[in-house]
């Protein structure tokens, strides 16, 4: 017998009234713009949710992930530069990139070279030998053609396609970072893979802000294109309603094709790896293999949420992907909306950014409370820098949620559905 | 230059340079890793999670001896050594305190409940951001002094021909202060009834439970260590440097790299790690050709040694430890010093 889905119909019909007031009180063109950064999250809330709440994937290195697949939308839908295409940049990155390949193919040759009989710690040495010179033979052509770039051209510019190409080309950066990173991570415990993707997203966003010749570093590239008309030809309201239905429309073909994927076998065999990882082995399933799977599907949607997100803020700063604050604003938008559950995460991501963009405002007011109340009662002086401080609050409030949510309520809001075949 | 001997050719300045931007610098931030890194590996091998909000613990604890600055500034005079030092078993007790609260408060009810261990990661990750926050809510977002007016930051220099080898009072102090440390810890590991009750922990808690060890008693001792250690690492690091609220991100990653080169669960490994780590990092931004530089004369002309060589450039040292963490993993997980992979 099927019941009506009453939890989630009065979550929802909360959360419909809740963005009807602030819309009322923000005015449609604010509203509309928090909704589609909402939307975006949802979209990267849901490659979490695959990680962690189906194979129980351990990323926090999201803004590694994010700003990569960014970094792609920015390389091939940002118009042409021409002035690096007819200067000497392009040549020297040429040679630079042949030295790379054949540095590569040889260090690899020879930590293959015990099958002729090379004993292994000489191949050891020699293949860290090779990787040096390698390294030095790049970096030695790297530098020069980067500063030939510089001058000439600023940056290299992008390659003038269309935006969805970037973002699918920005999801596959991301996805095949992941392959890397869960091929070495993946056979060990969980806090080894979480550190390792806390080390990746620093190096990615030290790359991105220091390779200046790449993505224009601090100087910050805009304005990347849209996918629909910009607000110059359309206004605010309308271009940003336009860019939320496509994101909409985004979120929907994901959620369909992730709940066929769960309800099919191979959904089932990923919730037995999750449930009882021996037991699952001991069926002859590939437990790392399947991981791997989970681990580069996430990080590609992760990667398309993101180039989404940053291509609607139509500006890409590698200095503002910022852990503490968005992160773990995902991280919150999963376990608190319900880790497994799809319906859940896009609850949780729609909810947890409605508030989260309401809160600033929220606390400065507060803060300001306090300061009146305590000047007049105590004749306490409040320090100076009391609005920084105040938005130090939320990143408190972020991890108090995740505290509590874990503590108290592990399911999550929309806690998931657990199959049972009887 | 016919009588160019190898004397006058013996890089003498250049070779103190390197030992005060190389071996000295290592030395303190390895120190400082180390400090950090025993408490990771102890609560690794106890409680069996990797402590994310370490980083923050040690600024809590620096944050300690600020307050205690600002409420008894005549300390360091009437001994005449920096306040902060003076004041810093009081901030290393109060750390130690806070860290047991902050496990009776969250982390012993998750436990109690019977969590997995990956969830007790994410909790850990809460309180981080729950310490950052709080951090920052109360002292601010700007850079502080951990210094009052009174102190005076001695600088040693031992003279050596042209160069002075330099080395300030903090860091003289956390040398002393991180080998008391060490020796402290391994005689009450290996001679004291509850030193050797953590370590039965460690090694088997079902068999340390009935044998008649109180877990919780273990659980405890390993939070006043742990917080103790991170608070001395914090106010050496904020004595040396300055104090800042953002340390957390920054130094964790090389924590953990220490924590797991060292091999997780064993102290000794995590001290070793620490410094191997330190070493690696200052080395690998180290600029080598001030060592190669004096050899010039000594080469054919047409091999020129540029101006500034490194491994790393000095924007990408946060890479280092990250690289020394993946070479690990890759090639012996179990660390240098066989600590346990899977808990």
């Amino acid at each position: 017998m099927k019941t009506l889905p009453v939890r989630e119909l009065v979550l929802l019909a909360g959360l419909v009234a809740l963005v009807a007031a602030i819309f009322s009180r923000v005015g449609p063109a604010f509203g509309v713009r928090m909704l589609a950064e909402a939307a975006c999250y949802a979209v990267i809330a849901l490659g979490l949710t695959i990680q962690w709440g189906y194979a129980g994937l351990f990323n926090v290195g999201l803004m590694g992930f994010v700003a990569l697949a960014a970094f792609g939308t920015v390389l091939l839908s940002y118009p042409v530069n021409q002035a690096f295409w007819q200067g000497a940049g392009p040549g020297m990155l040429g040679w630079t990139f042949v030295t790379l390949v054949v540095g590569v193919a040889i260090t690899i040759a020879i930590s293959r070279s015990d099958r002729i009989g090379v004993p292994k710690p000489l191949r050891m040495a020699l293949t860290l030998v090779a990787a040096a010179i390698t390294y030095l033979a790049v970096q030695g052509q790297l530098d020069p053609a980067a500063s030939v770039i510089e001058r000439e051209a600023g940056f290299v510019g992008g390659l003038g396609l269309p935006v969805w190409i970037g973002w699918a080309f920005g999801g596959a950066l991301a996805g095949l970072l992941g392959w890397v990173m869960g091929r070495i991570t993946l056979g060990l415990r969980a806090d080894y893979m979480a550190i390792a993707t806390l080390g990746i997203a620093e190096i990615v966003k030290a790359f991105l802000k220091n390779a200046d010749w790449l993505t224009r570093g601090t100087l910050t590239v805009s304005p990347i294109p849209w996918p629909v008309p910009t607000p110059a030809d359309l206004g605010f309201v309308a271009s940003r309603s336009a860019y939320l239905s496509v994101v909409a429309i985004m979120i929907v073909v994901l959620y369909v094709l992730l709940q066929r994927a769960w309800a099919s076998p191979w959904g089932r065999m990923m919730r037995a790896i999750r449930d009882n990882e021996t037991a699952a082995a001991a069926m002859g399933k590939d437990v790392n293999r399947r991981r791997l799977e989970m681990f580069i599907i996430g990080n590609f949607i992760i990667g398309v949420g993101g180039a989404a997100l940053i291509t609607f803020a139509t500006i890409f700063d590698p200095s503002s992907f910022m852990p503490l604050n968005h992160t773990f604003l995902i991280w919150v938008m999963v376990i608190l909306g319900g880790a497994g559950n799809n319906l859940g995460t896009i609850f949780g991501a729609l909810l947890v950014y409605v508030v989260w963009t309401m809160s600033e405002p929220a606390a400065l007011f507060l803060f300001r409370q306090i300061e009146v109340i305590g000047g007049d009662l105590f004749g306490w002086q409040a320090p100076g820098d009391l609005a920084t401080r105040a938005l130090q609050m939320r990143v408190f409030v972020i991890g108090l949620a995740i505290v509590l949510v874990l503590r108290l309520a592990p399911g999550g809001l929309l806690p998931e559905k657990r199959m049972r075949y009887e | 230059m016919p009588e160019a001997g190898l004397l006058t050719v013996l890089p003498m300045n250049e070779l103190v340079f390197f030992i005060n931007k190389g071996i000295i610098a290592g030395l303190i931030s390895g120190s400082i890793y180390a400090l950090g890194a025993v408490g990771v590996t102890l609560i690794f091998g106890i409680l069996r999670f990797a402590h994310f909000p370490h980083g923050d613990m040690m600024t809590t604890g620096a944050f300690f001896a600020l307050v205690l600055l600002v409420l008894f500034p005549g300390a360091g005079a009437a001994v005449g050594l920096p306040t902060a030092f003076v004041l810093l078993p009081i901030a290393m007790a109060m750390t130690a305190v806070f860290a047991v609260g902050i496990d009776r408060v969250i982390y012993r009810p998750m436990r109690l409940a019977g969590s997995r261990p990956v969830v007790m990661v994410m909790t850990s990750i809460g309180v981080m951001l729950m310490m950052q926050g709080g951090i920052r809510l109360f002292a601010g977002t700007g850079t502080r002094q951990l210094y009052v007016a009174a102190d005076s930051k001695d600088i040693y220099r031992i003279p050596l021909g042209g160069r002075d080898i330099v080395i300030t009072e903090p860091q003289l102090l956390l040398f002393v202060l991180t080998i008391a440390a060490v020796i402290a810890l391994h005689l009450f590991l290996t001679r004291s009834r509850m030193g050797k009750a953590m370590r039965a922990v460690a090694d088997n808690p079902d068999l340390a439970r009935v044998s008649g060890i109180s877990i919780d008693h273990v659980v405890r001792t390993t939070w006043l260590i742990a917080g103790a250690l991170a608070a001395a690492g914090g106010t050496m690091l904020a004595l040396d440097v300055t104090l800042k609220p953002d340390l957390s991100f920054n130094i964790i990653l090389p924590i953990f790299a220490a924590a797991i080169v060292g091999g997780v669960g064993q102290p000794y490994g995590a001290i070793a790690g620490g410094l191997l780590v330190g070493f690696t990092e200052t080395l690998a931004v180290f600029n080598w050709s001030v060592l190669l530089r004096p050899l010039q004369p000594l080469l054919p002309e047409f091999i020129e040694i540029p101006g500034r060589i490194t491994f790393v450039p000095t924007e990408y040292k946060i890479v280092v430890p990250f690289f020394i963490l993946l070479a690990v993993l890759i090639w012996r997980p179990t660390g240098i010093f066989r600590g346990r992979l899977n808990l």
